[in-house]
């Protein structure tokens, strides 16, 4: 799994996929009162994961890592909506424990797609060329007239400030 | 947009993260907090005249250790609040032995002198100005250091807050002490204890607000 932070690709994808699974029994067991946010939760631990992948010390026991950061998006969520929505929360007495298998993702709410759509040009441009439609570093610079390295720090910065949007979203 | 396509979207961007980045932030964060720690002392108060005698002194240097010790205790809780996941330990008796020492060593201090002279080890000459100085050359480093930690994930904001508070105010006890004329240890453990107080308590307020990602 450790290789996955250590570049390799394909790891990486591999340990984001378990990991959403995980995230997904987690959170469902703990949202059961709000089953609707669960899937909004696993995407934004998955990039707040990614965002902060920097924080992670192979000393340390990558699970011990990830639930921080489960538990403090959890935790986020329920000030955000104490805050919010006290008098509006769902009162599902009938919370189904036997839901389906964990991989069985139910839609997002939030569409991050829409939210990428607001990200300037330079930082939007290298996410879809790249991310979406599987394009290279180099592709991508030719296709957006970027420099590589513009590209590069554009992804970056993009999936910081995507982040940022699902944050201020809820403050909303 | 699904969870795989994000996972998909995620997984091309596999860089090799470099690991202990937060060594060197916190290197440079403290070594600009000391930096201007040092600046603004030289432009506000600037170093006592006859620090070259005061030197040979033992209250001058527990006017260093003292704060010394608490950023050593304070250096060890902020980098483990700093990123999520990581134990914050028995740090509490990292910070309270110094605390207690000096306390100890004030009430010694009292005990062996004369009662007309003790409110001068108490109070000095300089109590009031003392925790707003320690409070402002803690300045540059609080600055520093909030800005480090924000960049690290903490997931206890409010403690992490605080404990960059109070590395931040012992950088600005320890620069402080370079112009400091009191000598009583029970004015260490009272007006340099409440200096190093305003950045902590500050900090602590402030965290939950500026450290959240």
């Amino acid at each position: 799994m450790v290789n996955g932070l250590a570049g390799d690709a394909a790891a990486y994808h591999l340990l984001l996929q378990e990991l959403s699974a995980h995230l997904r029994a987690f959170f469902r067991v703990r949202l059961q009162r709000v089953p609707d946010e669960v899937e909004d939760l696993v995407q934004e631990t998955l990039l707040a994961v990614h965002n902060q992948r920097h924080t992670y010390d192979s000393a340390q026991p990558l699970t011990a890592w990830i639930h921080a950061i489960a538990h403090y998006k959890m935790v986020d969520l329920w000030r955000r909506r104490s805050r919010n929505e006290v008098l509006n929360d769902p009162l599902d007495d009938q919370a189904d424990l036997f839901t389906a298998a964990d991989t069985e993702a139910s839609d997002a709410r939030r569409d991050l797609g829409k939210l990428l759509n607001r990200l300037p040009d330079q930082q939007r441009l290298p996410i879809l060329h790249m991310k979406l439609e599987g394009l290279s570093v180099a592709e991508t610079a030719r296709v957006t007239g970027m420099s590589e390295s513009a590209v590069k720090v554009g992804v970056h910065r993009g999936l910081k400030a995507l982040s940022v949007l699902i944050r201020d979203e809820h403050e909303d | 947009m699904k969870t795989d396509d994000l996972i998909a979207m995620l997984a091309s961007e596999a860089v090799p993260v470099g690991s202990r980045v937060w060594q060197r932030r916190y290197g440079l964060a403290l070594g600009a907090g000391v930096i201007g720690a040092a600046l603004l002392l030289m432009i506000t108060l600037n170093v006592r005249p006859d620090i070259a005698e005061v030197v040979m002194q033992p209250s001058f240097w527990a006017k260093l250790a003292f704060p010394g010790a608490l950023a050593a205790g304070a250096l060890v809780a902020a980098i483990r609040l700093s990123r999520p996941g990581v134990a914050l330990g028995s740090v509490s008796s990292m910070l309270a032995a110094p605390v207690l020492v000096v306390w100890l060593l004030a009430a010694i201090q009292l005990a062996r002198t004369e009662p007309g002279g003790r409110s001068v080890l108490i109070w000095g000459e300089t109590w009031a100005s003392c925790p707003l100085y320690v409070a402002l050359l803690s300045v540059p480093a609080f600055i520093a250091l909030l800005w480090v930690m924000k960049t690290l994930a903490p997931t206890r904001l409010a403690l992490a807050g605080a404990s960059a508070g109070l590395l931040a105010g012992a950088v600005g006890a320890a620069a402080y002490a370079l112009y400091c004329p009191e000598t009583g240890v029970a004015f260490l453990g009272i007006w340099y204890l409440a200096g190093m107080l305003i950045p902590t308590t500050l900090g602590a307020i402030i965290g939950p607000r500026l450290l959240r990602w």
